[in-house]
C-alpha cells in the first residue's frame, strides 16, 4: 500500500497529460481530479485502517521491492502535504485565471506531493535524496512559475543553495556508504554505531546536519528562505511554508536523529542551539519588515525553531511536542498565507504600509487572521498554545531551564510583531482608497474558515488529538 | 590519491559558486561539485567491493544532475530574457 | 614502481581540467572545460571497475549537459572587446586566489597527518550481481525515483521552453 501514495498521484498525472489535455473543458476538470487526489491522501492517513496499510496490499511493495518506513509520524506528514496542497489548489484557481497556467501548476504540484510523501516514507538514505531532489525540481519551478524577475530570482537563489544542501548530504552518503557498505537506515545505524568516534563518520553527520539546515531554512543558512517565499506566486508560498521545507528539512531530521543518531548528545545540543538561535532571529527580522509575506517567512523561520528546539531535548514529550507544533504550524501558517494571497489579490500588493483597516472590508480573512496569529503566539486554547506548552514542559522536565525560559521570551517579541502587523493591515481607520474593496471569493474563504476551525478545533478537543495522532509518535523512539 | 581528487574537485566547484558573477558559471561549479560526489561513492563502492550499488548511485545521481542542470540553465535563460545579462549582481532585488 | 602510471596521469589532467573550468576567461571554455574533466572523470569511474557508470558519465555529463550549456550561452548575448578586457583584468583579482587556496592547502594536508584517524573499518566485500540487475532487483525505487523527475523535467521544459502568450 504505501507505495500506492506514490503511484496513484503519478497515475493521476499521466491521465491529466492523456486526457484531460484535450481542450480547455477538460483541463478545467483537471482542477477536481487533483482535489480527489489529494483528498483521497488525507483521508486514508487520517484513517490509517491497518487493512490498507499493512501486508494485504503488498503486493505492489514486493514488485517494487522496497520496505517503507510508514509510522505515525508518517501519517501525520501525509495529513499535512494533502492538506496543504488542497489549500494551495484553491489559491492557485483563484489567483490564477488563464486555465492552461492553472493546468501546468496542477501537474507541478502534484510532482511536488509525490515528492514529498516519497521523503516522509522511504527507508533509504539515498531515495532520500532522489525524492528530495524531485520535491526540489519541482518547487525550482514552482517559485519560477510567473518568470517574472522577481520569481526567477527567488527560483535561482532557492536552486543554489538547495543543490549545495545537496552536495553536501550527497558527501555525507558517499562517506556512510564507504562505513556501512549499503544505504539502508539499518544498515547505516550499525554502522554508525559501530564507530561512531571516527572522525570521518563525525564529518558525514556534521554534513549531512548541515545539509538539512539549508533546506529547512535554519538560522545560519536561512538565506534563501524569505527570498524564495516572498519571490513565489501566492498558491506556491502556501505550498513551501506550509510543508516543502517541512518534509525536506524538518521531518527529514527528526527521521535522522531518532533512528540513525541516538548515540550523539551533541548533535541534540546543536539541535537546541540553532533552534534557539532561529526562533530569536527570525522573530526579531520578523519585526522590520514593510512586506506582508517577507513577515509571514522570517516568522516561519522563528517557529521552525521552537520544532528543532523540541526535537533537541531527545526526549518522548520534546518529540511530540515538535511533531505536534509542526502539524499546528503547517496549518496556521498555510492559513496566513491563503490569507495574505487573498489580501495581495484584492489590492495588488503585499506591502503593509499601502494596508490598513481591510477588516472592515474583508471580514472573514480579517477574522481568520487573527486566529492564526494568535494560535502563533501561543495564546490559550488555541492548537498553537498547547505544543508550545509540551515543549516548554519538555524542556524543563529534560533540565535545558535557560532554554525554556528563551522559548517563553521569544512567545512574546512573536506577540509583538503579530499585533503590529495586525494594527496596521487588519485593523485601525480604513486607508483611503480600499474603499471598494471586497473579500475574496468562496473557495479560498472556505478554506480559510476550514483552516481556522481546525485550529480552534485542535485546540479544545487538544487531549483526544495529542493521545489519539501525535503521542503514538513515540513509537520512533522506541524502535 | 583519489580523495585529493575530490578534494580538489570539491574545492574548485565551491570556489566557483561563491566567486563567480555568473549564473552559467554558478551552475558548472555545482556541476563540479556533483562530478566529485559522483567520484566520491564510485570509489567508495570500489574500495568496499560493491561496485554494482555504486555504480546504480551514480546513475541515478547523473540523471537527477541532468534536470537539475537543465532547469537552472532554463532559469538563467529566462533571466537573460528579462534583464539582457547574466550577471548575479543584478540579482540583488531582494535581500536575504 | 613509475610515479607516472595511467591513473596517476588521469589524475592530474582532471584536476588541470578542473582548476581550467573554475578559471576559464569565456563560459565557452569553461564550459569546454567541464567537458573535458567530465571525461576524465569517466575514465578513472572506468579504471575504478564501473563500466556502466562510466559510460553514463561520459554520454550523459560530458555529452548532454554541455550541450544544454552550449546551447544556453548561445542563446545569451556575448559580451563585447571591450567588456571582455575589463572584466578579465576583474577576474584575475578576483581567480588568483583558488591555485593559492589549493596550494595551502595541499602543503597542509601532506604535511599533517590526520590521515590515520580517517580510516573506516569498510564492511567485507559480497559476492556482487552486475549493475543492470542490481539496479532493476534492488533499487526500483530509485528507478521510479528517476522516471518522476524525469517528468517533472519535461514539465519544466514545456513551462520554461514552451509557447506562451507574451504578457
Amino acid at each position: 500500500m504505501p507505495s500506492l501514495m506514490i503511484l496513484i498521484p503519478l497515475f493521476g498525472v499521466i491521465i491529466l497529460n492523456l486526457v484531460f489535455a484535450v481542450n480547455s473543458r477538460m483541463k478545467k476538470a483537471a482542477f477536481w481530479l487533483a482535489l480527489a487526489i489529494f483528498s483521497l491522501q488525507v483521508v486514508v492517513a487520517v484513517f490509517h485502517h491497518p487493512a490498507l496499510w499493512n501486508d494485504s496490499l503488498g503486493r505492489i511493495d514486493s514488485f517494487l521491492n522496497v520496505s517503507f518506513f510508514v509510522d505515525h509520524l508518517s501519517f501525520i506528514m501525509f495529513i499535512c502535504i494533502g492538506m496543504v496542497s488542497i489549500a494551495s489548489l484553491f489559491v492557485a484557481r483563484y489567483g490564477m485565471k488563464d486555465e492552461d497556467d492553472i493546468f501546468k501548476f496542477i501537474n507541478l504540484l502534484i510532482m511536488a506531493s509525490i515528492g514529498m510523501s516519497g521523503i516522509v516514507m522511504v527507508k533509504d538514505i539515498f531515495s532520500l535524496y532522489v525524492f528530495m531532489e524531485i520535491t526540489a525540481v519541482s518547487s525550482f519551478l514552482l517559485i519560477a512559475f510567473p518568470r517574472s524577475l522577481e520569481s526567477l530570482e527567488g527560483s535561482f537563489k532557492y536552486l543554489i543553495l538547495s543543490s549545495i544542501a545537496t552536495v553536501l548530504m550527497l558527501t555525507s552518503i558517499g562517506i556512510l556508504f564507504l562505513a556501512a557498505g549499503g544505504t539502508d537506515f539499518d544498515a547505516i545505524a550499525a554502522a554508525i554505531g559501530a564507530s561512531y568516534e571516527n572522525a570521518l563518520v563525525l564529518a558525514a553527520i556534521g554534513l549531512f546536519i548541515c545539509g538539512l539546515f539549508i533546506k529547512g531554512g535554519l538560522v545560519p543558512f536561512h538565506g534563501w528562505l524569505p527570498d524564495a517565499y516572498t519571490a513565489a506566486p501566492a498558491p506556491v508560498s502556501v505550498l513551501l511554508a506550509g510543508v516543502v521545507t517541512k518534509s525536506a528539512g524538518i521531518y527529514t531530521m527528526i527521521r535522522i536523529t531518532t533512528s540513525l543518531l541516538p548515540h550523539y548528545q551533541s548533535v541534540n545540543n546543536i539541535l537546541m542551539l540553532v533552534g534557539t538561535i532561529s526562533i530569536f532571529a527570525g522573530a526579531l527580522a520578523a519585526i522590520g519588515q514593510d512586506n506582508f509575506k517577507r513577515m509571514l517567512a522570517y516568522s516561519s523561520i522563528s517557529q521552525m525553531g521552537y520544532i528543532i528546539l523540541g526535537l533537541g531535548t531527545g526526549t518522548i514529550l520534546g518529540i511530540a511536542g515538535a511533531v505536534f507544533h509542526l502539524l499546528n504550524h503547517s496549518i496556521f501558517k498555510s492559513l496566513l498565507f491563503v490569507n495574505s494571497a487573498a489580501v495581495e489579490k484584492e489590492i495588488g500588493t503585499s506591502d503593509m504600509n499601502r494596508m490598513g483597516g481591510i477588516s472592515q472590508k474583508m471580514p472573514v480573512t480579517g477574522t481568520t487572521s487573527v486566529i492564526a496569529f494568535l494560535s502563533t503566539c501561543g495564546i490559550p486554547p488555541l492548537s498553537g498554545f498547547w505544543s508550545k506548552v509540551i515543549i516548554v514542559i519538555a524542556l524543563w522536565q529534560a533540565g535545558q531551564y535557560a532554554y525554556a525560559s528563551l522559548a517563553i521570551i521569544a512567545s512574546i517579541i512573536t506577540l509583538a510583531y503579530f499585533l503590529s502587523m495586525q494594527r496596521r493591515v487588519f485593523f485601525g481607520k480604513l486607508r483611503a482608497g480600499l474603499e471598494n474593496l471586497k473579500d475574496a471569493e468562496g473557495g479560498v474563504l472556505t478554506v480559510s474558515v476550514v483552516l481556522a476551525a481546525l485550529t480552534i478545533g485542535i485546540g479544545i478537543f487538544f487531549p483526544f488529538v495529542f493521545n489519539t495522532l501525535i503521542l503514538p509518535v513515540k513509537e520512533i523512539l522506541v524502535r | 590519491m583519489i580523495a585529493f581528487l575530490i578534494l580538489l574537485l570539491l574545492i574548485c566547484g565551491a570556489y566557483c559558486i561563491v566567486v563567480t558573477r555568473s549564473m552559467i558559471r554558478a551552475i558548472i561549479g555545482i556541476e563540479l561539485l556533483i562530478k566529485a560526489v559522483t567520484l566520491l561513492i564510485i570509489a567508495a563502492g570500489n574500495m568496499t567491493g560493491r561496485t554494482a550499488t555504486a555504480q546504480s548511485l551514480a546513475i541515478t545521481i547523473i540523471i537527477i544532475e541532468v534536470v537539475v542542470a537543465a532547469t537552472a540553465a532554463g532559469i538563467a535563460l529566462w533571466v537573460f530574457k528579462r534583464t539582457g545579462t547574466l550577471d548575479v549582481r543584478n540579482l540583488r532585488n531582494l535581500k536575504g | 614502481m613509475t610515479i607516472i602510471n595511467i591513473d596517476n596521469a588521469l589524475l592530474i589532467v582532471t584536476a588541470i581540467a578542473a582548476i581550467w573550468t573554475v578559471m576559464g576567461r569565456s563560459l565557452l571554455k569553461a564550459t569546454i572545460g567541464l567537458a573535458v574533466t567530465s571525461a576524465a572523470i569517466s575514465v578513472i569511474i572506468f579504471r575504478l571497475e564501473s563500466p556502466l557508470a562510466a559510460v553514463f558519465e561520459l554520454s550523459v555529463c560530458a555529452g548532454l549537459i554541455t550541450a544544454v550549456f552550449v546551447s544556453a550561452i548561445s542563446l545569451t548575448k556575448p559580451l563585447t572587446h571591450k567588456e571582455i578586457l575589463y572584466a578579465s583584468k576583474d577576474r584575475m583579482k578576483r581567480y588568483i586566489y583558488l591555485p593559492v587556496i589549493l596550494l595551502v592547502l595541499g602543503a597542509a594536508l601532506a604535511f599533517v597527518k590526520i590521515w590515520p584517524g580517517l580510516v573506516i573499518a569498510a564492511p567485507a566485500a559480497a559476492s556482487q550481481p552486475e549493475a543492470r540487475s542490481l539496479l532493476w532487483d534492488f533499487r526500483r525505487l530509485d528507478i521510479l525515483g528517476q522516471v518522476i523527475i524525469l517528468l517533472a523535467g519535461a514539465f519544466g521544459i514545456v513551462l520554461l521552453f514552451g509557447e506562451k502568450k507574451n504578457k
